[in-house]
């Protein structure tokens, strides 16, 4: 199936700047609105507008089915995982302070990783979800 | 200082709040799923709009992406899965009466909340502390993510974990077994 050339056109430019605003939410959420759960939906959407636009087996050749789903509880691993390491570094669950050499940049350190773990499994979940649906054929 | 700016965003609140009660009256009439859909993103638009208004910019980006975004998509493969057409409309008591009931109880719950703008609330007596903290301890000027991210780092946790589980259910609902997705 033949989808409208101009819609194929302005997706293809579309894409680059939204997956480039994506990363820009997730880094600057220190200094600006966002973080990264805003662009990890950002990025799954520069994704999903793929797949609408070329069909689901192409943008699984790009963001593979299988791989998202391990993707999903990654994320949360790695948001656990420097929870675990601030314990095992003498402080509480969670408590950044001596995740690097000053307390503030132990800070700085900690709420960038956490940010790192929300995307990757807010990303993967709304592409699975996503992915769910459309690999259905109406019954 | 005159007032020319409060006014402005009071109409500018107006205006906002007038388009979202138009297109839930439309929401409601719609009779084309489709139609119903697209309204329903322009719905999340407006809102998201009325955050940024409100100064909300987190959520506003939030309700943008999810709501008006995801959602849609979502909302639209399930309408290609189900069917454009909605079923007969029949006129039941019982529905009526219980969202009838839920309003009035929400409407009467609304008369707890503190004036708005009010600034003589304990949210803001305990929580304004966050914002002489969050920079020296963090060094992180965006008081939202210090405190998401670090102060409130566990809530944050539990909230991907609570997406996590969204992903797992549906993926688990809507896969055929046997089948590699």
């Amino acid at each position: 199936m033949r989808l409208d050339i101009i819609l194929r056109v302005a997706a293809k430019f579309i894409l680059a700047p939204l997956l480039l605003f994506a990363l820009y939410v997730q880094f600057h959420g220190d200094y600006g609105p966002g973080g990264g759960f805003q662009a990890g939906v950002i990025a799954a959407a520069a994704v999903i507008l793929y797949a609408l636009i070329n069909g689901q087996a192409a943008a699984e050749r790009i963001v593979p089915g299988p791989l998202v789903e391990r993707l999903v509880p990654a994320g949360v691993l790695i948001y656990a995982a420097v929870g675990v390491v601030s314990m095992i570094l003498g402080d509480n669950f969670l408590d950044y302070d001596h995740l690097a050499h000053d307390t503030v940049h132990g800070q700085e350190w900690g709420v960038f990783l956490v940010e790192a773990g929300v995307f990757v499994t807010v990303f993967s979940s709304m592409i699975a979800i996503f992915y769910a649906f459309a690999g259905r054929r109406p019954t | 200082m005159t007032d020319a700016p409060l006014i402005a965003e009071a109409l500018l609140s107006l205006v906002l709040m007038g388009f979202i009660a138009v297109l839930a009256v439309a929401i409601l009439r719609v009779r084309g799923l489709l139609a119903l859909v697209i309204l329903l993103g322009a719905y999340s638009f407006i809102m998201a709009t009325f955050f940024v208004v409100l100064d909300a910019v987190d959520v506003a980006m939030t309700e943008a992406s999810v709501g008006a975004g995801i959602s849609t998509v979502l909302f639209l493969g399930a309408l290609y899965l189900t069917g454009h057409g909605e079923a007969d409309r029949q006129r039941r008591i019982v529905p009526i009466l219980v969202s009838g009931i839920t309003a009035l109880v929400l409407v009467w719950g609304m008369s707890d909340l503190p004036d708005f703008g009010s600034a003589d609330q304990p949210i803001h007596a305990k929580g304004a502390d966050y914002l002489e903290r969050s920079l020296p301890d963090t060094g992180i000027p965006n008081v939202v993510t210090a405190v998401l991210a670090s102060y409130r780092g566990f809530d944050t946790l539990g909230e991907t974990a609570v997406v996590f589980t969204a992903a797992i259910g549906v993926m688990v609902l809507l896969r055929r077994r046997g089948e590699r997705s």
